[in-house]
């Protein structure tokens, strides 16, 4: 495996210290979500395969795994959400190009993606498109016409979901309770497999399962994985880290790194 | 104008970068684009915000999609997707409204068109289209086939009177010269207006547009509302977001406001009942006679 425990943990890092040094929240779905965009960028993107981030609220995983592959700078990072960046709050349109499209509301990756699989059939080109949406945003209506069309027309989507069980305001299943997601998909006769989104090489493999078509990956994952005072809260969708639960961040990620490096060798 | 749509697209079909997207509609109109288009031909069913996603991903792919539905389903129902997906992009997707202003006629309001280039041109980047004449069609087809940026194009129903001639496709046409009140006219219903002063004699200096937003007033024009320093705009669409507010406020701008500003539009549902386009037009005082009538004896200096 090209992605190690060490920088799993350099990229855990410095995703808190990004958000720790910008004062901003989002951290619980970043944190939930950044195994799942390494595994992506580092595993399973071909050089003909593109990937578009649903839940742009996550984009500073995104960056930070754009910076593990020296696609950002350090200083790129360290402009985050300050006045006159690159980095916006969401993915911005146009100004990275390693990120096709802008996002931020929800319910709109899946369809961009979509048409980026329609593009490649249509072109003849080989290639991949690999789609991260949250849980929750499987409240949008578009997300579920963009899944009609994507079994329709049998495009090569890999579509995966960051299982993490909250939402902006509470736990998805106390709000619009869509559990069993992946057997819903499955009646969109969607061949669908189920993994720990923290496990990596089950990730790796579950991404890089040769498939024909779409293909889901529902990843369950800890809001705040890592990080035991936010794990499954849903106030971290939002909080910002203060310097003592920032301190207390790095030692319980550091620590969780070691126990993984175990697992992983 | 469906026809007209139609038939210069099949002469399109076999350009390989030409994708063409219905929101399940068509029917009677576009079989034979279907027929010729193949795999580019997409249905995309009854699911306009996808539909809007998937034409900006194949836009950004370098493929180059039309989108179709009647008008409403398309700018209302996807307006988020039109904004973000493809207009914050600037990705040059062609959205084709079918059935502009009151053109679905007794269907009801859920299928007018009432506000689509006001909100549509709110948007970066796009530019809107308003064939009024059959013949404008193909030439706008031929040129967003070209574009660079997102379009919208509101198909209607021709009204060339028979003795006229269109000039060629130009955003500002001077469709009748004349010594009296100035009238700037957008959209299809000019033809049948064009028809009515034509008949009663009245010499009225006639300009009609036909892209959005307006990107230079044309001398002439300048120099038209300066002497006559009155001025009618008529437009099938609310007053927000019209023709008519973004031209009076390139006047402004120019310190060139006539004397007398008129301002006709679309105006909802006045009485509540439901008809023909015709019927609405009528209502809103945007049918010919209310026209003749409001300009027969104007004076201008
Ligand atoms: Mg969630």
């Amino acid at each position: 495996m090209r992605l190690t425990p060490e920088l799993l943990l350099k990229a855990r890092l410095r995703l808190l210290r990004m958000h720790y040094e910008s004062k901003v929240g989002h951290i619980g779905g970043n944190l939930s979500c950044l195994d799942i965009l390494m595994t992506v960028y580092h595993e399973a993107l071909g050089s003909l395969d593109q990937f578009v981030l649903s839940k742009g609220h996550s984009a500073g995983a995104l960056y930070v795994t754009l910076w593990s592959l020296g696609l950002l700078s350090d200083a790129d990072l360290t402009s985050f959400h300050k006045d006159g960046t690159r980095l916006s709050g969401h993915p911005p349109p146009r100004s990275i190009p390693e990120i096709p499209f802008g996002t931020g509301s929800l319910g709109h990756g899946l369809g961009l993606a979509a048409g980026l699989a329609l593009g490649k059939k249509l072109k003849g080109e080989g290639g991949r498109l690999f789609c991260l949406t949250s849980d929750g945003e499987w409240n949008e209506g578009s997300n579920w016409e963009a899944l009609t069309f994507i079994r329709h027309h049998r495009l090569n989507i890999t579509l995966i979901v960051d299982l993490n069980g909250l939402q902006g305001f509470g736990n998805t299943c106390d709000i619009a309770d869509l559990r069993p997601l992946a057997a819903k998909f499955r009646a969109f006769r969607l061949e669908t497999l189920e993994v720990v989104g923290h496990d990596v090489p089950s990730l790796a493999e579950a991404l890089g399962h040769a498939s024909q078509g779409p293909l889901a990956v529902v990843a369950t994952t800890k809001k705040g994985h890592g990080v035991s005072f936010m794990e499954d809260l849903f106030e971290w969708h939002y909080l910002p880290l203060s310097s003592e639960s920032y301190r207390q961040a790095v030692r319980q990620v550091t620590s969780l790194c070691a126990t993984h490096s175990a697992v992983l060798s | 104008m469906r026809n007209a749509f139609c038939s210069t697209l099949v002469g399109f079909a076999a350009k390989p970068d030409f994708v063409f997207l219905t929101g399940d509609l068509g029917f009677q109109a576009l079989e034979p684009l279907r027929e010729e288009m193949g795999g580019r031909f997409i249905n995309a069913g009854v699911a306009e915000q996808n539909m809007v996603s998937v034409a900006a991903g194949l836009g950004k792919s370098g493929l180059r999609p039309w989108v179709y539905s009647i008008a409403p389903f398309l700018y209302a129902r996807a307006f988020e997707q039109i904004r973000n997906d493809v207009c914050l992009h600037g990705i040059p997707v062609v959205l084709v409204g079918n059935g502009g202003g009151y053109g679905y006629g007794v269907m009801g309001g859920t299928h007018h068109a009432l506000e689509d280039y006001g909100v549509l041109l709110s948007l970066p980047s796009i530019r809107a289209y308003l064939p009024a004449f059959d013949s404008d069609v193909s030439e706008i087809i031929r040129h967003l086939m070209e574009t660079e940026h997102p379009a919208y194009l509101r198909l209607g129903i021709s009204e060339q009177p028979a003795w006229l001639t269109p000039p060629p496709f130009a955003a500002w046409r001077h469709l009748m010269h004349g010594t009296g009140p100035t009238v700037a006219i957008a959209g299809p219903l000019a033809g049948g207006i064009l028809d009515a002063l034509h008949e009663s004699g009245i010499s009225a200096d006639v300009w009609l547009v036909s892209e959005l937003p307006i990107q230079a007033l044309p001398p002439a024009f300048v120099s038209n509302v300066q002497r006559s320093q009155y001025l009618m705009v008529i437009e099938e669409h609310v007053r927000a977001g019209s023709f008519g507010q973004m031209l009076a406020h390139q006047l402004l701008l120019a310190g060139t406001a006539p004397g007398r500003f008129i301002h006709r539009t679309a105006l909802g549902y006045v009485s509540g009942r439901y008809g023909s386009q015709r019927f609405h037009r009528a209502e809103c005082g945007l049918d010919p006679a209310s026209i003749v009538n409001e300009l027969t004896g104007v004076t201008v200096s």
